[in-house]
């Protein structure tokens, strides 16, 4: 009787990889599935602190389609070992911070770690040729296994036709016939083969399932490099750039205001860390302050942070400044008019 | 063997951090012991139940409150 063999699958929760294991699964191979959490995932974070996107389904869709293809998942924290990725990536960054081909490498190569620990044979992708124009193209695909140090073992199923056979295909351990040729961005075959399954619920995130492909939050990570003078961060950096307004009034210090309650009450979680502020006279939200600030500083500060309470048109409002510490005081400012918080203040 | 209770504190971690600390720590633990995840993020009580059905584990209670959510498991056989 032959041997079973054992596949792990990166699953990121979007419809490819869900798809690659389940064509692998079809042909009698035991595929369980693993999923790396950068920090920079997508995944549920501005559901989780934001209350308007509360009616948003907030489930993990790694988890979602593990289960919905039955098999185990090992999500995996790679936030430290990342930081080298992100900050000295040797492929590049594309269009925004987003370093994709340098992650696709380490990524399989923590798989080819894991296979290796746990006895599994084969690494499956749900890449497909010309789908990414960073990372998944005819003459990135080869380097990916080579510079993962995976090599031949590993299997796309979604185009293995159109690359040289791998070891599970010359070994006999999955039937290459059985797999496919999809190219370019088109996302008809993937639905199509979608439907074959029976699957009619996956998840097709518009901007991807990385933050770092997002203009925005890539603007507010070169600010905060900028502002430190290096290139490095902490987990409660990256996700502070997800969360509110981030306005920097002087090089020296930028202002995190909440959009709305459930950002307020994130942000409540990191008053120990910084300095905040918020307007004890009207209703207003919460600020935190990052930075070094002088007396004067504080008081311009608090002039932003009057601008976005409900006082923003009275002459004088009451700001209250909490330290580290817990300790407060209040002083009475008068809110910066619309005209004066200037556009390229914000991050 | 006597089965344990613990507590995993996961206050401020969004998803799926939760998840992967839940993970770690039922990693240290037998079948049949009990473990409390105390989280704020609401995401979880998705999440680590989902955890919990693909890898055998059994989720015994949930609840929520003060926007907290604390979820008790049961750790299933390995």
């Amino acid at each position: 009787m032959s041997k079973q063999r054992k596949a792990v699958a990166l699953i990121s929760g979007g419809l490819d990889s869900m798809l690659a294991a389940k064509i692998v699964m079809e042909q009698g191979v035991h595929v369980e599935g693993i999923n790396f959490f950068t920090g920079f995932c997508v995944e549920g974070h501005t559901h989780a602190i934001r209350e308007k996107d509360n009616a948003k389904p907030n489930r993990n869709n790694a988890l979602w389609v593990a289960e919905q293809l039955g098999i185990k998942l090992h999500i995996v924290d790679v936030i430290e070992e990342y930081k080298k990725v992100l900050i000295n990536p040797k492929h590049g960054y594309g269009t925004h911070m987003n370093p994709c081909l340098d992650c696709k490498i380490f990524m399989v190569n923590k798989a080819k770690q894991w296979i290796e620990e746990n006895d599994f044979d084969f690494i499956i992708t749900g890449e497909v040729i010309g789908q990414r124009p960073m990372s998944q193209t005819k003459s990135k695909m080869p380097i990916v296994a080579k510079q993962s140090g995976a090599d031949d073992l590993l299997l796309r199923p979604m185009c293995a036709k159109n690359l040289p056979a791998t070891k599970p295909e010359l070994e006999g351990w999955v039937d290459r016939e059985k797999l496919h040729d999809i190219t370019g961005r088109s996302r008809k075959p993937q639905i199509e083969m979608a439907k074959q399954f029976g699957i009619d619920d996956y998840s097709q995130p518009a901007g991807g399932c990385c933050f770092l492909t997002d203009k925005y939050y890539s603007a507010k990570l070169v600010d905060l490099w900028k502002a430190q003078g290096d290139k490095d961060y902490e987990l409660d950096d990256i996700m502070l750039l997800k969360v509110g307004r981030h306005i920097r009034p002087k090089p020296n210090f930028k202002l995190i205001v909440a959009r709305e309650e459930g950002e307020g009450r994130f942000l409540q979680g990191y008053k120990k860390d910084f300095i905040s502020m918020h307007c004890s006279s009207h209703p207003g939200p919460l600020s935190l302050i990052d930075g070094e600030l002088s007396a004067e500083d504080l008081f311009f500060a608090a002039r932003v942070v009057a601008r976005y309470a409900q006082g923003r048109d009275e002459d004088q409002v009451d700001i209250t400044i909490t330290q580290k510490d817990g300790s407060e005081r209040t002083i009475q400012v008068k809110p910066f008019s619309k005209a004066e918080v200037l556009n390229e203040w914000h991050v | 063997m006597q089965a344990i209770r613990e507590t995993l504190n996961a206050r401020r971690l969004l998803c799926p951090l939760p998840v992967i600390r839940t993970q770690d720590k039922v990693k240290q633990l037998n079948p049949g012991d009990q473990l409390e995840i105390i989280c704020t993020d609401p995401g979880v009580m998705h999440d680590i139940p989902a955890w919990c059905r693909i890898n055998g584990h059994q989720v015994l209670d949930t609840s929520s409150g003060n926007h907290e959510y604390i979820i008790i498991i049961e750790v299933g056989a390995k």
